[in-house]
């Protein structure tokens, strides 16, 4: 009985939380005109990734900009705080190993927040973490192995992701405090959604372009936000 | 003391630091490839006895560090060999403690390798390609105590080497020691070329290394393998390479004009110290061509090999000339 009195008060709370709770909308844009991408060209003398592309060769994916400007792979989230992460119980997130490239190669988790690693090809892998606030670690995995989870109780920006076989393999995971972030779409958009009311410190972060910040107040309506980065 | 010279011995030593440099070539290629933690586990290779390893797992970067792996036991065993030789059968015990000294030398190298791809410590990169640097020479200084003129050169046939350029010759062997320590700095940064141009630096004879100025670097660069981003240390530590590489240049030159006002121009010493300077010159070109092809991992590597040499040509020299000295 006291059990469910505790659950329904739980989530009586829990639903009056979301109640006051609004989304963050916006839109990162690129101004200027951004390096062309390379092609991957050491893929070509690999026997088992160049079977993978018979034609053109995949490039970098630095500058993800739609035909409006729109720039993709910005982390967008809430500045300064902290201990309110959700990780432990949150659906875990998938980064597969394919065509000897990860997917996706841009991606934000919360801390505890497991994270699992899947080989896809039919060639050995190495996942290898380098992070600057979190233990790093290597493990192979072997074609159809099976599929590797990690988690980070640090937050950092960009934690890298490489496979060291295969030098030209990056991943870049975000890792927060927090539930509030998101990372812009192909055209740019984001949204973070369920924010409490009130006022923010709101960073938007390119991996290439830096950070930018801006003091947002979310209202019961929500709030918006855009982002220019500029690349000289 | 003469001793007897002991041509197996002597071709067994050069064996040794034969291959001791080739491991320093595909040392090379590790780290220009950015393989070095492409076989996470050590001393196990992907979780088989490194030498049982199935061929097919030999690709991409796991070719390079299994490959180095393999030769660096291939050196273990020959340097452990030699050792042995030495102990038992060269009656110098100067000789016999660097053999041992050579032994543990390659016993802690090995370590050295292993720790940090096992605790992934990336900056015992830099240890590593330093301590293998200081072993080529003293693999070559055993080869050469090993060899015919060493040991039966007689102080008749010898004219002594002034202390003034035996000197200068070893400041500046010093000099390459340190630039090579330098040079293992920049590699183990995994941040490809923290300059893109020569013989100017992004744009300027000395590079802009504000705030600012590095942001617009890492924007505008586009990474295939080399992906971390550049730092204002990064770019200071790639000028003061340049800059100790005109200086060590310029020593070599010198020192090469110094013996053959010394020594006479048909002196083997005076021809090898103008060898000596085409090396350097050679090293200067390949780190010329290492930055305008975008570090090319051959063309890095063979930056490394020629840089090996350029140091063992000044140790190999000032001991050649240490030892016609002490004859005469």
């Amino acid at each position: 009985m006291k059990k469910s009195l505790l659950l329904l008060s739980l989530g009586i709370f829990s639903a009056l939380q979301l109640a006051g709770a609004a989304d963050i909308t916006g839109v990162i844009t690129l101004k200027g005109t951004a390096p062309a991408e390379k092609e991957l060209t050491p893929i070509k003398d690999d026997p088992y990734c160049s079977t993978m592309y018979p034609g053109a060769l995949p490039t970098t994916h630095f500058y993800v900009v739609s035909a409006g400007g729109g720039l993709a792979d910005v982390i967008v989230s809430l500045k300064g705080i902290s201990g309110k992460s959700t990780g432990g119980s949150a659906a875990p997130v998938g980064i597969d190993q394919k065509g000897c490239l990860y997917h996706p190669q841009i991606l934000a988790v919360q801390t505890g927040q497991k994270i699992i690693v899947k080989n896809s090809d039919t060639c050995v892998h190495n996942v290898h973490t380098v992070p600057k606030e979190n233990a790093p670690q290597n493990l192979v995995q072997m074609p159809g192995g099976a599929d590797l989870n990690f988690t980070f109780d640090k937050p950092e920006p960009f934690l890298k992701f490489q496979c060291d076989v295969h030098p030209w393999m990056f991943a870049w995971v975000t890792v927060v405090d927090h539930p509030y972030f998101s990372v812009s779409g192909a055209d740019g958009k984001f949204t973070i959604k369920n924010v409490p009311p009130g006022k923010y410190t709101l960073e938007a972060t390119h991996r290439k372009l830096g950070v930018q910040t801006a003091e947002i107040e979310v209202k019961d309506t929500g709030a918006a936000q855009n982002f220019t980065f500029e690349i000289k | 003391m003469n001793n007897k010279y002991n041509p197996a011995l002597f071709w067994f030593a050069v064996l040794n630091a034969v291959a001791t440099f080739l491991l320093i070539g595909l040392g090379g290629l590790v780290t220009s490839h950015e393989a070095g933690m492409s076989v996470p586990d050590w001393p196990t290779s992907y979780g088989y006895n490194m030498f049982a390893l199935p061929i097919k797992f030999w690709t991409g970067g796991a070719f390079f560090e299994h490959t180095h792996r393999l030769l660096a036991s291939v050196v273990g065993l020959l340097t452990t060999i030699l050792a042995v030789w030495l102990w038992l059968k060269d009656p110098r015990k100067w000789l016999t403690w660097l053999g041992i000294a050579a032994f543990l030398l390659v016993i802690a190298q090995g370590i050295l390798g292993g720790l940090r791809v096992k605790w992934q410590l990336d900056y015992l990169g830099i240890p590593h390609g330093a301590v293998a640097q200081a072993f080529l020479v003293l693999t070559c200084a055993i080869a050469l105590f090993t060899g015919r003129w060493w040991q039966n050169s007689s102080a008749e046939k010898q004219i002594s080497v002034p202390r003034g350029l035996r000197s200068h010759v070893l400041y500046v062997t010093i000099l390459i020691f340190i630039q090579l320590l330098i040079a293992a700095t920049m590699r183990h940064q995994h941040a490809g070329l923290a300059i893109s141009d020569f013989p100017l630096a992004h744009g300027k004879i000395w590079p802009d290394t504000s705030a600012e100025a590095i942001a617009h670097y890492n924007a505008q660069r586009v990474e295939i393998n080399n992906i971390n981003p550049i730092t204002a240390f990064q770019v200071e530590l790639q000028m003061i390479h340049r800059l100790v590489a005109y200086a060590i240049f310029l020593g070599v030159a010198a020192a090469a004009m110094l013996a053959r006002k010394k020594l006479g121009g048909r002196d083997w010493l005076t021809k090898f110290a103008f060898f000596w300077l085409v090396l350097l010159a050679l090293q200067i070109i390949l780190g010329a061509a290492t930055i305008w092809l975008n570090k090319a991992a051959d063309i890095a590597t063979g930056h490394v090999m020629v840089g090996a040499l350029a140091l063992l040509a000044g140790a190999l020299w000032w001991l050649v000339a240490a030892r016609r000295t002490a004859l005469t």
